[in-house]
């Protein structure tokens, strides 16, 4: 940048920012650890012959050996075990949470997009107002009421979450209807219903899945902390969150080990999580920060 | 930097808060009805509640009386009604899981959670601007690469697992500073004391907190490089350092201030985690005790209070925007 010809510039890093670095260098590994998550998750307790809730009071509490990796904790059982039993719990409700609010918030956002007029804007209103109760509280009311259980966890995630794909969607309808392809089709003589199934949903279909992806850390570090509060899944359920609070007492007698490898777990999948979904959003969207908003 | 303004300035940003403060009222309207239907559809009965096991050796009479009195089996609607009268006036009913009135329990506890709020709200800031602008200074450095390569670990990590490690590192094993409540043992509260102890929980606030505050000052820091007024700034023959703080670090400020108003809510999330790790005694233990004992006059009263406070951040943060940049239009 303005360099001059007989007295060259010093180097400044005042420039625009520089290219990412090719989407290999984020999406490999990121592939790799999550393949290996998924595999030890999802293999790993089909062939083995473990108890995750198998109670040895007479190695309580040990630090990690080679017999217990990651030690044991206050009531004996392998942490090990137990945080991969927790991880494949905590992935499902976030996976399944997901989903759900993903379906709910496309059909919200897909009808106020494509009906418009007072019924958009009141629908925008509503998600507006619940937009502004924090995620966690108003989740906390909703396993208030629902007690504690696996399910009351993915409704409560899934009422919170379902906003931002409704607001996705709603503004990708409202930019294609603008299109001459949905006016063809009307046109054609498709009807409303028609024009948003086969014309609408499809196209604003990679951004919800988009979407989707990246809920799941999110709905999964929803699940961890209502757990975490002992709010979440009953306390006998290996899940993240009770693990560390389970931990918590454990810490005071100087059992670090019981919190350390599920958090450092939970960071590592959702790390790889959010990798490859940045990836998959530069590649839909090149001129969208990557840095933000995961 | 003075900057003339037009005479209709002060008034219009008036007139702006004023109908976004008319749009917070219904926001908050619907959010405590809403709560109020949510609670009335749970199969709870708050005054099966409040008898327990005694409704079993209770009389009829006494039953009925207590129902009566309570309005239980009224509409749901006139029940609203009722509560939001007394709720104007301030008194928010009572909480049944503390054996307190609700605006008692909020009182004495919302000091402390604003107090670590604020410090750590505070630093969260400090930090994100001054890391965000080491970070886009010297681009491409291992400097930047680590600042910007913790702050993705430090996202991904739950606060509470972070304010763990803290506790044990910090409180349990160098056993520098206390690592629960606000004072030690059965000491007076003091201003020393307190500020000792509020060291860890507002760290550990505002480090949970700063990766977003550093990521997003980067990124527009990076962008405003290549900026006209940067580029003639530049060109001028100005120091590198005097570019980035007079003229980039300034313009990329201003969506900053939208930012702050966006994480609110995930400040008060992360404030209810942090004091439940370190006990401190503000509203997060108020929240899962009423929670786990269904008290929803204490629940229902701390989440609308939330809502209300995030609604009055983010119009705060749109009022300073406008304050901050003449070009930006009021029309709500």
């Amino acid at each position: 940048m303005a360099d001059l010809l007989w007295r060259p510039a010093p180097r400044s890093r005042l420039t625009a920012a520089s290219p990412p670095r090719s989407p290999k260098w984020r999406l490999l590994p990121s592939a790799l650890i999550l393949g290996l998550v998924a595999v030890t998750v999802l293999v790993v307790p089909l062939f083995v012959e473990l108890n995750e809730q198998y109670v040895d009071l007479a190695i309580a509490n040990q630090p990690p050996s080679a017999a217990h990796l990651f030690g044991t904790d206050e009531l004996g059982r392998d942490v090990l075990l137990r945080c991969v039993y927790a991880l494949r719990v905590s992935l499902t409700v976030g996976v399944v949470a997901a989903v759900i609010s993903a379906i709910a918030g496309t059909a919200v956002g897909a009808l106020a997009g494509s009906i418009g007029g007072w019924f958009d804007r009141i629908v925008m209103r509503v998600v507006d107002a619940i937009a502004s109760v924090p995620h966690l509280l108003l989740g906390i009311v909703i396993v208030a009421i629902l007690r504690p259980s696996l399910s009351a966890v993915i409704i409560s995630i899934a009422l919170t979450h379902w906003l931002t794909a409704a607001r996705i969607v709603r503004s990708e309808v409202l930019s294609l209807r603008t299109r001459p392809f949905i006016d063809a089709a009307i046109v054609g003589g498709a009807s409303r219903f028609q024009v948003l199934t086969r014309h609408l949903l499809p196209n604003v279909a990679p951004q919800v899945l988009l979407a989707t992806t990246l809920m799941v850390p999110h709905a999964v570090w929803h699940e961890t902390a209502l757990s975490f509060l002992g709010l979440g899944l009953p306390p006998h359920a290996a899940s993240i969150g009770n693990m560390i609070n389970d931990a918590q007492r454990s810490l005071l007698i100087g059992g670090w080990w019981m919190s350390l490898a599920p958090g450092l777990l939970l960071i590592i999948t959702t790390l790889a999580v959010s990798g490859i979904s940045g990836v998959w959003r530069d590649r839909l969207n090149p001129k969208r920060r990557t840095e933000l908003t995961w | 930097m003075t900057r003339t303004r037009t005479r209709g300035t002060g008034r219009s940003i008036g007139l702006f808060a004023l109908r976004r403060l008319a749009f917070a009222v219904p926001v908050l309207l619907v959010v405590s009805f809403a709560l109020f239907v949510l609670a009335k559809a749970s199969p709870f009965d708050p005054v099966e509640r409040y008898f327990g096991v005694r409704i079993i050796g209770a009389s009829p009479e006494r039953v009925a009386q207590l129902r009566a009195n309570w309005g239980v089996d009224e509409p749901v609607v006139s029940q609203y009604w009722a509560w939001l009268r007394h709720a104007v006036t301030g008194d928010l009913g009572d909480s049944l899981s503390l054996q307190q009135p609700v605006s008692a329990v909020i009182g004495d506890r919302l000091g402390w959670t604003v107090l670590l709020v604020s410090v750590g709200f505070t630093l969260a800031l400090v930090l994100g601007l001054l890391l965000g602008t080491l970070a886009a200074w010297r681009q491409g450095s291992w400097l930047d690469r680590s600042i910007t390569g913790s702050c993705y670990a430090l996202e991904a990590a739950p606060v509470f697992w972070l304010g763990l490690a803290v506790l044990y590192v910090f409180a349990l094993q160098l056993q520098w500073l206390p690592g629960g409540g606000v004072t030690t043992g059965s000491d007076p509260v003091s201003v020393g004391g307190v500020a000792v102890h509020m060291v860890l929980p507002v760290a550990v606030l505002a480090i949970s907190q700063a990766p977003w505050f550093v990521l997003f000052v980067r990124q527009n820091l990076l962008e405003s490089f290549t900026q006209d007024h940067v580029i003639g700034a530049r060109a001028r023959g100005l120091p590198d350092h005097l570019v980035v703080s007079g003229h980039a670090l300034r313009t990329s400020l201003l969506p900053f201030l939208t930012l702050l108003g966006a994480r609110l809510p995930e400040l008060i999330t992360g404030a209810l985690l942090v004091e439940t790790v370190f006990s401190w005694p503000g509203i997060a233990r108020a929240t899962v005790e009423a929670a786990l004992n269904v008290d929803f006059a204490l629940l229902g009263a701390l989440t609308v209070m939330a809502t209300g406070v995030v609604l009055l951040g983010n119009l705060l943060a749109d009022v300073l925007y406008a304050l901050a940049d003449p070009r930006v239009a009021l029309d709500g």
